[in-house]
């Protein structure tokens, strides 16, 4: 494909580097000169100096033949234009970073058919790692050991199993449960383990990631 | 449209120059104006006289758009400096808020052309200013 990019910042040069790795034909434009020729000497020389904004430097680049022009400069209302014009100019697919999340209905509106807004995949980033506050380290004991309070989500791989089931890392131990009642209890073997208990384990600092996949699950975790 | 009985809700982006002539103008004819400009300083080219109102803001962010009451609004006037920007807040109005009449001034003849093609009307003061000052010197002077 060949695939014009408009915007050298650090989204745009990694998805050039990306895309070219994949053999494919691309483009960069960029405004700044000293940035286009940055990139000019980091991957060689696919990159037009130019404001994408202007149909003149879209039709420099090339731009009738592209198949794909994404349009990742900071600024939405230069992105809109990028892909307004390109698609004016033929392109059938364009693609733009969008800023604002606001701005992905009139995006879409548009015709745009993807966008992708920085501060959404950081939402989504944030969201995903929100989980990981189910484990809380409270205390550093000596030798090595820790006391970790883990709580269960609903799908943590162990719900609905006893103690006796679960697989834990070597030196650990689950010393305390408390319900989501609030009414702590001593395990036993037979103790079944709910969503939404809390758990007290002692376990190892090196131990944690596997703790979090047993007791947590991986979907969870911060190593997906 | 054509009325000047004072029966449109406007809100113009950008208190610049044209922008607060036009509010003024408007205003004057008894019309209900709303001016959007992203620096509190430029209101005062509204004069004391301006009975419309005024909201500090970014005109391209649809919380600014929706507090001028973009959604009630009768039309839309883009006359801040960048083109994009008012490219991008027309569509918005114009795509989002379904404005009927939005009109945006386009510096670059070139892209005024393309985004006229894609629906705004628009007005670009280099080609009118350049047609009018050709003319100008291929007629007698106005002044000896």
């Amino acid at each position: 494909m060949y695939i014009l990019i408009a915007g050298g910042g650090k989204v745009g040069y990694h998805l050039a580097e990306e895309l070219l790795n994949e053999n494919h034909e691309v483009l960069v434009i960029e405004q700044d000169g000293g940035r286009a020729g940055q990139i000019r000497d980091d991957l060689g020389g696919n990159v037009l100096t130019g404001d994408a904004c202007e149909a003149t430097t879209l039709d420099l680049g090339g731009v009738s033949r592209a198949d794909l022009v994404a349009a990742v400069t900071g600024d939405d209302e230069d992105n809109l234009v990028i892909c307004d014009i390109a698609r004016y100019r033929g392109v059938a697919r364009t693609i733009a970073r969008i800023n604002n999340p606001r701005n992905e209905l009139l995006f879409r509106k548009r015709g745009i058919e993807t966008t992708i807004s920085a501060t959404q995949a950081v939402l989504a980033q944030i969201e995903q790692e929100l989980p990981t506050q189910l484990m809380i380290p409270l205390l550093q004991l000596h030798s090595g050991l820790e006391l970790i309070e883990i709580k269960l989500p609903e799908t943590s791989p162990v719900a609905g199993r006893s103690v006796r089931e679960v697989l834990l890392p070597a030196e650990s131990l689950i010393s305390l449960i408390v319900d989501p009642g609030g009414v702590p209890r001593m395990p036993s073997g037979d103790t079944r383990l709910n969503p939404g208990d809390a758990l007290v384990v002692v376990s190892r600092k090196e131990s944690l990631d596997m703790l979090r996949e047993q007791l947590i699950g991986s979907t969870h975790g911060l190593d997906t | 449209m054509s009325s000047s009985a004072g029966n449109l809700k406007v809100v113009i982006m950008g208190c610049g120059r044209l922008g607060s002539r036009i509010a003024g103008m408007l205003d004057r004819q008894g019309h209900q104006v709303v001016v959007i400009d992203a620096n509190e300083s430029a209101f005062r080219r509204l004069g004391d006289s301006f009975s419309g109102l005024r909201v500090v803001g970014n005109g391209m962010d649809a919380t600014t758009l929706e507090r001028a009451g973009i959604e009630s609004a009768d039309a839309f006037m883009a006359i801040t400096q960048g083109d994009n920007r008012n490219y991008f807040a027309s569509q918005m109005a114009h795509e989002v808020y379904g404005v009927k009449r939005v009109l945006c001034r386009v510096y670059d003849p070139v892209r005024e052309e393309i985004f006229r093609d894609l629906g705004l009307e628009t007005f670009s003061p280099t080609s009118y200013g350049a047609q009018i000052m050709v003319d100008m010197l291929m007629h007698e002077p106005v002044r000896k």
